[in-house]
């Protein structure tokens, strides 16, 4: 397979896998490292590559089991991955600017969601993948994603209705 | 209007029922500029997903094509080198055996002249035998004499 043949399959998810490393780790330096790693391992493994069904799913739960293996490394080292980046140049994009406060908002109560929620979340609202795909990816039952994408989604209107409230009164 | 449908898409939603041609159309209803007050709250989330999805990765990956060591180009360079070696080598032999057959020869020369020019000077000795025949000869002259007496007697 020559460079080009790959590229040509990875660049349809690469920017998902980015996403998805930037939702565990939140870090975007960190991110575009474990996406960059993730690449490197399937171009190296690009001979057992056309024997995959799914490439993109399997990027994917790749990509989750590097974030945990690197989340965790850290928590037993005592460090904490540190991110600069609060200020989401993205957002910034966004015209309407009354908006970027309250995204943010959504930006933090997302970082407060527990791991498997916040994969939930970021495959099926994020990047629309069905839920048997994910369940493929995460390894489990449509059901168990369905809980725990419906307590994501209760947990994040919560809170923000909460700091809306604060907001306003 | 469809403010009913979007508050039970939104019920949906919560319970994680929806599908995705139905999260899309709460997405495409928040995506607009004016929003039912009372679902007010619900506009950045969607919006947050939106905007989140068009995050990109924008980073180079190397990709190092692993230098796979072409064996087969080696063995080529080997098998040159070596031929290369055994030709000059088999050139330098030669000249040394063409100098060493010289050398030979030059003294083999030397040896048969050396031996040639003993044999001449052992024949120089015949000359002086031929002398020495001569002066027998004259002992047979003598022994003429000596019949002759003989047969006066």
């Amino acid at each position: 397979m020559t460079q080009k043949e790959f590229l040509n399959i990875v660049t349809p998810f690469k920017d998902k896998v980015f996403r998805l490393a930037k939702r565990l780790l939140v870090s975007t330096e960190e991110a575009e490292d474990a996406t960059q790693e993730v690449l490197i391992k399937l171009w190296n493994n690009k001979k057992k590559i056309q024997e995959y069904k799914n490439i993109e799913a399997f990027s994917m739960t790749m990509t989750k089991n590097f974030c945990f293996d690197k989340l965790k490394s850290k928590q037993s080292q005592n460090l904490k991955i540190v991110h600069s980046n609060y200020q989401d140049h993205n957002v910034a994009l966004q015209k309407q600017v009354e908006l970027n406060d309250s995204l943010d908002w959504v930006d933090r109560i997302m970082e407060d969601l527990p791991e498997q929620q916040k994969l939930v979340i970021q495959l099926r609202d994020i990047e629309q993948y069905e839920f048997k795909e994910i369940a493929k990816m995460l390894d489990m039952n449509e059901t168990a994603i369905r809980v725990t994408l419906s307590r994501a989604r209760k947990t994040i209107r919560e809170q923000l209705t909460k700091t809306h409230n604060y907001g306003v009164k | 209007m469809v403010l009913n449908n979007i508050e039970q898409l939104l019920e949906k939603y919560e319970n994680g029922e929806t599908s995705l041609k139905e999260e899309q159309q709460l997405k495409d209803y928040f995506s607009q500029e004016t929003v039912a007050p009372h679902l007010e709250m619900y506009k950045p989330i969607f919006c947050y997903f939106l905007v989140n999805h068009q995050e990109q990765f924008t980073k180079h990956v190397p990709l190092k094509t692993k230098k796979v060591f072409n064996y087969k180009w080696l063995s080529v360079a080997a098998v040159t080198v070596l031929m290369v070696g055994f030709y000059l080598n088999n050139e330098i032999k030669e000249k040394k055996e063409i100098a060493l057959a010289e050398q030979q020869l030059k003294e083999s020369l030397a040896l048969v002249s050396r031996h040639f020019n003993k044999g001449v000077s052992q024949i120089n000795y015949l000359e002086t035998l031929e002398v020495a025949g001569k002066q027998v000869a004259y002992l047979d002259e003598m022994n003429d004499p000596l019949g002759r007496i003989f047969k006066n007697n």
